[in-house]
């Protein structure tokens, strides 16, 4: 896990940071390339076919053999898996001659049932995703750790069990079951907010923020319940330990207390989660988007689930992973900033 | 061998015997955990007599009543077609009994939950005591194994999987293997690290030291230490596993009509829910309270055997 105590630190703390980051983005790049060797060989080696599914009616021996060619798969997996990956550095191309298909790099596959590269298909839905995701993060975060904090600073008062009631209420409540009847209540009985769709942020920022109000809400809410817990949890455990006493006997006021010195420390194990959340929602926020109709990057992946559009669901997979890769890499530098024992 | 278990064995009988008792008194004065306790085997009772349960109303949850609804497809009548006969309506389009659906819904639920719950349970702490008892290359690499799960997109996995593995396969026992398969990560950390610590504990080096084998040290004298750990995180963890089930299935990729389950109830209700709220309505409480029950109850059995955590909900 860390380094062996016994290491001699030599060296200025610029080098100690650098040999932290390239330890953490080193061990980042393995882990995406495991990741991206198994999801390639759980989808080829399972029995769904995408030249038989491309190869339309009536599917001859040959047009089929002339498919599997054309798209690569009558070459061993673990050469397909390299062609794969060559494809993300260099793009690749199906087929040649007139019929030829270009896939620019970065090429994350080819979908022959849409006629578009997965990449593209990737770029045209991550501005929706994206959306869903930072408006309802920050909404989650805001929310749930000052409820968080306010149930620990008031512990045991009823403020401190109507947070708490709610909180587990909200973890228990699944998003899609709150999101219908936000939907219904909001939507149809009031006719509040539009019910679905999306418009982009580039075409009306008010009509894009309008349309996303009860999807950041509904997320926000469920999320913030977890955060809430979290953030109780490591305050009451902190407002416990030796430095805030110090800090409270140095006649620090109670306020400077809980944000300089509490929140400080609170907020670690809060930013780790707050990482991961965020980076699997911008992954893909598959359920949202089903209940609201957005098509975002949960949507094309559903889709492509509906009509076994295998490239599109290897690609959109490994971007996933990608993502919450990324994210943990992320987190992990930041929890170094945050928390100098984190960089031993 | 029989000379360090007179030794040890008693020791260790007495501890966890005494501290099971204090667990419970603790857990007794909880009241919501006990509220919990009770709805859960509410469930589980509902779950085992479901065919006695639905056969009450006189229904099952495959027969169709198309007399039940209107020319829309919609169910006839108040509340989604509530009646003398099909007490929580009809579902719409086929207008089987709702009631028997949510009934026979719970051991979808059950069954998936638990059988995941128990299959990432044995997982992560096989992963777990091996990595943290040997330590050394095997934990290296167990550990890493652990960080890859973390960075896996499961619901995107499962989703995908899901879909491309063919019908044939039984539903029940692929999303039982899928679901357990993305959950042991954070119980093996755990087990690891508590493994870690109990193996300098000196009654563990007394063992080593009498000649103990491993398997011996795992499992008598490590793994019985860890079961409190264990059995709160299978608390905790069968809502999640539950919630994946009913996702996956809400998404269409889970459990495969006409075995009834919550999940996909609540998806078909997607396109109905404006007309018949209620076919929305009764699964979804089902399903939420279900959840509920086993979280606060988990809540209850994490504070009363670990008092340090107490402040988290009392």
């Amino acid at each position: 896990m860390s380094a062996p105590v016994t290491t001699v630190r030599t060296g200025t703390s610029a080098a100690r940071t650098a040999r932290f980051v390239l330890g953490k983005a080193s061990g980042m790049i393995i882990v995406l390339l495991v990741v991206s060797a198994l999801t390639y060989a759980v989808f080829v080696l399972l029995p769904a076919d995408p030249a038989q599914l491309a190869c339309g009616r009536p599917c001859t021996p040959e047009r089929l053999e002339a498919a599997r060619g054309y798209m690569g798969l009558d070459l061993p997996s673990w050469k397909q898996y390299l062609l794969f990956l060559g494809g993300i550095f260099a793009g690749r191309t199906f087929g040649s001659g007139a019929t030829a298909i270009d896939c620019a790099a970065p090429c994350l596959g080819y979908s022959f049932r849409l006629n578009e590269s997965v990449t593209d298909l990737i770029t045209s839905r991550l501005p929706v995703t994206f959306s869903i995701a930072i408006g309802a993060a920050v909404l989650w975060l805001v929310v749930g750790v000052a409820a968080g904090v306010v149930a620990a600073i008031k512990r045991g008062t009823v403020i401190d069990r109507a947070v708490m009631i709610g909180a587990i209420a909200g973890v228990s409540a699944p998003s899609y079951l709150v999101g219908l009847l936000g939907i219904l209540l909001f939507g149809f009985t009031l006719n509040m907010v539009p019910v679905s769709g999306y418009v982009a942020f580039t075409e009306s920022p008010l009509d894009w923020a309008w349309h996303l109000v009860l999807p950041w809400t509904v997320l926000a809410i469920l999320m913030a319940a977890v955060y809430a817990r979290l953030t109780r949890a490591q305050m009451l455990d902190v407002m416990g330990s030796d430095f805030i006493r110090t800090a409270r006997a140095k006649g620090l006021t109670e306020q400077r207390v809980i944000t300089r010195h509490a929140l400080r420390n609170v907020m670690i194990p809060v930013i780790t989660l707050f990482g991961l959340d965020l980076g699997g929602l911008l992954g893909g926020a598959v359920i949202t988007e089903k209940v609201f109709s957005m098509p975002g990057l949960g949507a094309l992946l559903l889709d492509a689930v509906g009509n076994f559009d295998l490239p599109v669901l290897v690609g959109v997979t490994l971007f996933s992973a990608a993502v919450i890769i990324v994210a943990n890499f992320l987190v992990d530098l930041v929890y170094g900033v945050l928390d100098p024992r984190a960089r031993a | 061998m029989s000379l360090d278990h007179d030794i040890v064995g008693p020791v260790a009988s007495m501890k966890t015997s005494r501290s099971s008792s204090t667990l419970l008194s603790r857990l007794r004065r909880d009241r919501l955990a006990i509220a919990g306790l009770v709805t859960i085997v509410v469930f589980v009772l509902v779950a085992i007599f479901a065919p006695f349960l639905s056969s009450l109303s006189g229904n099952d949850p495959y027969t169709y009543h198309l007399d039940a609804l209107d020319s829309s497809g919609a169910p006839a009548g108040w509340g989604g077609g509530i009646s003398a006969a099909h007490w929580f309506g009809v579902e719409p389009l086929t207008g089987r009994d709702l009631f028997s659906i949510v009934v026979y819904g719970s051991r979808t639920s059950l069954v998936v939950g638990l059988g995941a719950t128990f299959l990432a349970m044995l997982l992560g702490t096989v992963v777990g005591l091996v990595a943290g008892y040997f330590g050394g290359w095997v934990d290296t690499v167990a550990s890493r194994i652990i960080d890859v799960m973390f960075g896996f997109p499961s619901l995107i996995f499962m989703i995908a999987l899901g879909a491309i593995v063919p019908v044939s396969f039984p539903r029940l026992v692929l999303l039982v293997v899928i679901i357990g398969f993305f959950g042991w990560a954070s119980i093996a950390r755990v087990v690891r690290g508590q493994t870690l610590a109990l193996r300098k504990q000196g009654y563990v080096r007394a063992s080593t030291a009498l000649g103990a084998s491993h398997g011996h040290i795992l499992f008598r004298q490590i793994l019985p230490n860890l079961s409190a750990t264990i059995v709160v995180f299978s608390t905790i963890t069968i809502p999640a596993t539950i919630g994946s089930e009913a996702a996956l299935s809400f998404l269409g990729v889970g459990v495969a009509p006409p075995t009834p389950s919550w999940g996909r109830s609540i998806g078909d209700a997607v396109t109905w829910f404006s007309v018949t709220p209620m076919y929305l309505v009764f699964p979804g409480v089902a399903l939420f309270l279900i959840t509920l029950a086993f979280n606060v109850f988990g809540d209850g059995l994490r504070d009363a055997l670990d008092p340090r955590s107490r402040g988290v909900r009392s």
